[in-house]
């Protein structure tokens, strides 16, 4: 046992993270709100390998395995990095093109009866628009969605169309399929918010130490430091929680698969919504403004908290798994 | 990224819960709390049964009689204690986890050879004098005074929050040797006999109602000058000479035993009735069952990652304080948890009505205890705070 990042694990990670930090810094952020989906930007992350990282070498891919790709995705959440991520590095090699970025892949979880309405992200953009339901995996032509575009979505860097009626599509994958990619999909959603965990953190003491009042750098009072270490220790089990989900995911036999992600959801989830909202008490007055970028990264929590579960719906996964 | 434990480590596993299926049942169950005697030898006769298997000190040194048990193996030691629901290192903690270390780090050949293998054997019990009265937190604060007179220390002072002060055959001292020195320079640890005159052990109810802990008063107690561990005045360095040893596996079998009692809480809520139907059935109690045992979880991956990290570094990391904080906090909601489930069968300290009131409350009343001993809560988020996050100090 060595659950220590490999040599080469620790180098993908700082490959994808400078790509991040430069590519999506937060100078660039104005920008990307005026287009969160530009194809040459998504040309780009497709030549990271963002998409094709699973995909065995045989098939044009990385052929990297889950540990790998929690990190990357860990990283594309620490820069609330805009796109169908989730979908088109999940349809890889399911959907022609998605891997190499050309067929841009979005997608609508419907497994679980709901009242809430059908709102596509980023339809404007997709090619194809995957839809997962309890009788298979469907796909519909993006171009024959016909809604009416959300005026102020909550995550400026996810924009919304409300689709009251969806086009019939192909069936592509039965309900196993779809179980897990659901499944996958809650890994990646959990390595996001472990990114937005570390970031929050990240700001928010950044700041502390900058920011004086009563003639003293905020970060010397011990409310402000208290906050700050619970926030850390979230980050940490977020991190330890979300690898070994990563781990398990590329070797079953270490443990529980569906325990092991369904875990990760939730402590990496609960961590990224805490600390995002403590990342913007603690900039004060400048958090509320919309020039400092904490608030992006609690709207962005909130869609991924309504992506492939709830919090409540994975804890309820792990309650059912308890003697796992 | 890899949780596979290694087929020497399996082996071990194998060998060591074959042995404790067989030796565990055969020792039976703990005698009551306050037969002091008959505590004395269930613990210590466990020990020597570690002891003479090879299963005595996992992590000391194989040079002091120990396992010298690689990290891996150490965690799979305390696994299999918890699975087995052995009996708990009682009045050997002091000894095993704190005191021997110490003398192994920074004793002299003598005190090495004195008190070692006594400890590793079960023939010693050892309490903790390091807290008093007015230095919790601030334990450098400390004020018992030890004045050197020819061949001896004379010391007079009152220690709190002794462990096991009552059978206790020596006791790890912290004392004042530089009364003019900076707070940390001036103090020394020593091996004190429990026997010498001049020291009066009081038992210190807790809210438990049960006192494993003891105040103990000294009134010119003549400790030997060869007891003194290391140099005088360094003994604020040397109280933290335990750290090295402890290597991030110290809560190993705690995660474990919050882990099984989760999915044990969920067996109960299946037979209980709550609102006309099995308390289980309750949504709310599935998801707060589940969002536990996730952080615990998360707790156990945790524990593993900061192994990788010694692994590499060779020395406990300050992430020590995020697993400490973590796992008080999460063992407090948990046993919390416990009781709201027994309802009212949580207003008796022992079973009732064959619910498990009985472990449910210890559990529970002794978690309050976590998350203030051993660096408390607050102190844990100021060491995270400056050390690990580089905030500055709070102007003192």
């Amino acid at each position: 046992m060595d659950f220590r990042l490999t040599e080469d694990q620790q180098a993908l990670q700082a490959g994808i993270r400078s790509f991040c930090d430069d590519r999506y810094a937060f100078e660039r952020m104005a920008e990307l709100e005026k287009a969160p989906l530009e194809r040459e930007r998504w040309r780009e992350l497709a030549e990271m390998g963002v998409f094709s990282l699973r995909l065995p070498e045989s098939e044009g891919g990385v052929g990297l395995g889950w540990a790998e790709t929690v990190l990357v995705f860990a990283e594309l959440g620490r820069r609330v990095v805009p796109g169908p991520l989730l979908w088109s590095h999940l349809c890889a090699g399911l959907v022609p093109g998605a891997a190499a970025g050309e067929t841009v892949v979005g997608g609508l979880d419907h497994t679980r009866a709901s009242s809430d309405p059908v709102v596509v992200e980023y339809a404007d953009g997709l090619d194809a628009l995957i839809v997962l339901a309890r009788d298979g995996v469907h796909r519909i032509d993006a171009r024959k969605l016909a809604g009416r575009p959300i005026g102020v979505p909550l995550d400026p860097l996810t924009p919304l169309t409300h689709v009251p009626e969806l086009p019939a599509g192909e069936r592509i994958g039965g309900p196993d399929r779809v179980d897990r990619l659901r499944l996958e999909a809650a890994c990646l959603v959990s390595a996001l918010c472990l990114g937005i965990a570390e970031m929050t953190t990240e700001l928010a003491v950044e700041y502390a130490k900058k920011r004086e009042q009563f003639d003293r750098p905020i970060a010397s009072f011990q409310a402000i430091k208290h906050f700050a270490a619970d926030m850390y220790v979230r980050q940490e089990m977020a991190r330890a929680v979300v690898y070994a989900a990563g781990a398990t995911l590329d070797d079953p036999s270490v443990g529980d698969v569906a325990r092991a992600v369904a875990s990760a959801r939730v402590v990496a989830g609960e961590a990224a919504m805490k600390n995002a909202r403590m990342c913007i008490q603690i900039h004060g007055g400048m958090g509320y403004t919309w020039e400092l970028p904490p608030h992006f990264y609690l709207k962005r929590v909130f869609v991924l908290e309504n992506a492939f579960g709830t919090g409540d719906e994975h804890s309820e996964t792990v309650s059912e798994r308890i003697d796992a | 990224m890899d949780l596979r434990y290694s087929d020497a480590d399996e082996a071990f596993r194998r060998e060591f819960r074959a042995w404790l299926g067989a030796e565990v049942p055969k020792h039976g169950k703990p005698p009551p709390r306050d037969d002091w005697p008959a505590r004395r030898v269930y613990d210590t006769a466990w020990q020597r049964k570690l002891f003479d298997a090879g299963y005595a000190g996992v992590n000391w040194p194989r040079a002091y009689g120990g396992r010298g048990a690689t990290l891996t193996e150490e965690l799979v030691y305390y696994e299999e204690l918890a699975r087995a629901h052995a009996p708990y290192i009682g009045m050997n903690f002091v000894g095993i986890r704190h005191g021997g270390p110490t003398i192994i780090a920074e004793g002299s050949e003598l005190q090495k050879k004195t008190h070692l293998p006594r400890i590793l054997r079960g023939e010693e019990v050892w309490c903790q004098g390091f807290s008093e009265p007015s230095a919790g937190s601030d334990l450098a604060a400390l004020k018992t005074s030890a004045v050197r007179d020819g061949d001896h220390f004379v010391v007079n002072g009152h220690k709190i929050w002794t462990s096991y002060g009552q059978a206790a055959d020596y006791c790890e001292l912290l004392v004042r040797t530089d009364p003019s020195a900076p707070k940390h320079r001036g103090i020394s640890w020593l091996i004190m006999p429990m026997n010498l005159p001049g020291i009066d052990v009081r038992p210190l109810p807790t809210l438990q109602g049960e006192s494993d802990f003891a105040e103990v008063f000294l009134a010119d107690v003549r400790i030997p000058a060869e007891n003194l561990v290391g140099k005088e005045n360094d003994g604020w360095r040397i109280t933290n000479v335990t750290l090295r040893f402890e290597r991030g596996t110290a809560w190993a079998a705690d995660i474990i035993e919050l882990k099984e009692f989760l999915a044990d809480a969920a067996t109960l809520a299946k037979k209980l009735t709550r609102d006309g139907a099995a308390a289980w059935e309750d949504k709310a109690l599935r998801r707060e069952v589940g969002h536990l045992a996730a952080e615990a979880d998360a707790l156990w991956a945790l524990m593993k990652w900061q192994l990788g990290e010694i692994q590499k570094t060779g020395v406990p990391g300050l992430g020590g304080s995020a697993l400490k904080l973590a796992f008080t906090e999460l063992k407090q909601r948990v046993y919390e948890l416990g009781m709201r489930l027994l309802g009212r069968a949580a207003l008796s300290r022992d079973d009732v009505a064959s619910l498990p009131a009985g472990h449910v409350l210890t559990q529970f009343l002794q978690s309050l205890s976590l998350t203030i001993a051993a660096g408390s809560s607050q102190v844990q988020r100021n060491i995270i705070s400056e050390r690990i996050l580089g905030m500055p100090k709070e102007p003192r």
